[in-house]
């Protein structure tokens, strides 16, 4: 039946495959967006910046402490988020109190000099990260060939998704984080403290950013440039879903995805713009979002 | 909503009656200077200065006094020097021509976008601007007229009006000096008349302007569309000094740029920009050769200037002296 498009399975099945793995990157990283935006209600600006520095700490435990991949998918992150905690606690926790719009020029201004440093000591040409040797090779599916450590990304990106969407919408503690997002204050008289909450969820969000880069290490080069671009894609993506609910974010990063990869199959010249043209039609038919709250 | 920290803009009396004897004079000295200038640093720097300064102005209409942060001023600035590069070199047009048919590109731009970003607010509006000038870059790099990574390259300068040749460096120069110092002229006047007051208003408080009757979404979409139209001025300009319109001018960091100059200045003021464009311009031109340590120097710059010095050099100033500047 794909034959009567003039479009072979194959062909149309590894776009479909691409699209879905780019939509777990954007999936995994609407998500660090949405959880920060909805407690600290900020855009973090530097999420690019912290995706390809989770790619790069990978690089780094591999080549400098001949640490792996397996441990470096939970180190890194780990370290990524440390590193946020410490732009939060030094930095962004001094601008609360003013417009929202300064938390984005500083973390713009953190993306930079975080891209620019990488860019001095690694160059642009791009770090080669050898795939897992247990997730090298790939399934032969009879209509097309599966790689192992792609199917393996869009797996660990929907473990984590829904992992998160669970806790925060599930347990006490996102019962808690949830009342803090509607009002901190009240929180905060109950006894809970909100600005150990507010840290530990910046750090949270952008572990999540540092964890994609260890997913992403694999696939791409590692890159000094690899997260500027994609961050703008997120952001329309976070626009087109509406940071207002947690599986929306998630929900719409996948769908994104795959409808970039279909249309590189069907009209390759607009694959690059696909996401910016849905985001116009949302933002005519529901401003708020597919899943956002009317403001 | 309010962006600015509210010190340099204390309404003075005599504001309706014409300009500030204050700024009468800042604007002729800065007048003479510039027209002396050319005779002693090099024409282009100068006209590059010129350029930005009108660019960061132009945005600083939209962020300083209509209190919308567009991340993505890069669209109309190299939109309309692609736009002026394009009708100069392959249409043939004269250099006023060209410029202005950069400017009228990058407004209707600036209307089409606008009119979409002005549906959301705050942080959205400026990632949804953001995002509108990333489709503006990728159609750069694919559509065929702007020629993708290498650009509209060896732009002829023409003739003013078909007359004036402006092949010398010092007659483009006087014609870039008019435009731009022309186009601030311009933007001046819209901050300080009524349509620039209803601005403040709703830079300062949305609703309570609403409730005052004012259509504030038309309000904002005017203005962006002019800011968008000057920026493209300015873009245009800038690809008849160079003979060039690339990928550079539509890039996000072109947007983040024109961001930091204006925050580096002071938001909201009149001067701010002018003084912002011309210390980025002139850092840029002294580390060129230190590579990515630019990228790191503004990005250090920004980080500093939002924690601890939001009102920007001019912003200071103008405390200081207890004068809106």
């Amino acid at each position: 039946m794909f034959e009567l498009l003039g479009i072979s399975p194959p062909v149309l099945l590894g776009q479909l495959l691409l699209g879905l793995i780019n939509g777990s990157f954007y999936a995994v990283l609407s998500l660090g967006l949405a959880v920060i935006f909805g407690l600290l209600n900020i855009i973090n600006f530097a999420h690019g910046a912290l995706y390809m520095a989770g790619a790069f700490v990978a690089w780094m435990l591999l080549n400098y402490l001949g640490i792996g991949y397996w441990p470096a998918l939970i180190v890194a992150p780990l370290i990524v988020g440390a590193f946020g905690i410490l732009l939060e606690r030094t930095m962004l926790s001094r601008l609360y109190h003013l417009d929202h719009l300064y938390s984005l020029l500083l973390t713009f201004g953190l993306a930079l000099i975080i891209q620019g440093l990488f860019r001095n000591y690694y160059g642009i040409s791009g770090l080669p990260y050898q795939i897992p040797p247990a997730l090298s090779g790939g399934q032969n599916l009879g209509f097309m060939f599966l790689p192992n450590y792609r199917a393996w990304v869009v797996v660990a990106s929907v473990i984590v998704c829904f992992g998160t969407w669970f806790v925060i919408e599930k347990t006490r503690l996102g019962a808690y984080l949830r009342a803090a997002t509607e009002n901190p204050t009240l929180v905060g008289a109950f006894g809970v403290n909100v600005p150990l909450m507010v840290m530990l969820t910046y750090g949270f969000g952008v572990a999540l950013a540092g964890f994609a880069g260890v997913l992403a290490a694999p696939i791409y080069s590692v890159n000094p440039n690899m997260g500027e671009q994609l961050i703008i894609v997120v952001f329309a993506v976070v626009v087109i879903g509406g940071m207002g609910s947690i599986m929306g974010a998630i929900l719409t990063g996948y769908l994104l995805g795959i409808v970039e990869g279909l249309t590189r199959v069907f009209y390759p010249e607009g694959s690059a713009v696909v996401i910016f043209v849905i985001m116009a039609i949302v933002l005519l038919i529901k401003p708020e979002g597919l899943f956002g709250r009317p403001a | 909503m309010a962006m600015t920290d509210n010190t340099t803009d204390t309404p003075h009396e005599g504001e309706s009656v014409g300009m500030p004897t204050l700024h009468k004079i800042i604007f002729a000295v800065l007048l003479a200077g510039l027209v002396a200038l050319p005779f002693f640093v090099y024409p282009v720097f100068a006209m590059k200065v010129m350029c930005f300064a009108l660019f960061a102005a132009a945005f600083n209409l939209l962020l300083g006094f209509g209190g919308l942060l567009s991340f993505g001023h890069a669209a109309y600035f190299g939109g309309a020097s692609y736009v002026a590069a394009h009708a100069a070199k392959v249409w043939g047009l004269t250099p006023e021509l060209s410029v202005l048919s950069g400017a009228a590109a990058a407004g209707v731009l600036g209307f089409v976008i606008g009119s979409l970003s002005i549906r959301r607010q705050g942080i959205y509006f400026a990632m949804v601007t953001l995002a509108f000038a990333q489709m503006v870059y990728f159609v750069a790099l694919q559509a065929e007229f702007t020629g993708g990574e290498d650009g509209i390259q060896s732009v002829p300068r023409g003739d003013l009006f078909g007359l004036i040749p402006l092949a010398d460096n010092k007659a483009l120069y006087f014609f870039v000096l008019f435009v731009t110092f022309g186009g601030i002229l311009f933007l001046y006047r819209i901050v300080n008349s009524p349509f620039g007051q209803v601005l403040k208003a709703i830079r300062e408080n949305e609703p309570r302007a609403i409730s005052l009757g004012y259509d504030v979404n038309r309000y904002k979409l005017i203005v962006f569309t002019l800011s968008a139209t000057m920026a493209g001025l300015a873009g245009a300009t800038k690809s008849q000094v160079f003979q060039l319109a690339s990928l550079t001018d539509v890039h996000w960091m072109m947007s983040g740029e024109v961001v930091l100059m204006t925050l580096l200045g002071g938001m909201g003021t009149i001067f701010g920009p002018l003084v912002g464009a011309g210390i980025i311009v002139t850092m840029q031109n002294y580390l060129a050769t230190f590579g990515a340590w630019v990228t790191v120097i503004q990005g250090v710059i920004f980080v500093l200037g939002v924690l601890l010095f939001r009102e920007g050099i001019i912003g200071v100033l103008a405390r200081w002296l207890k004068r809106s500047l």
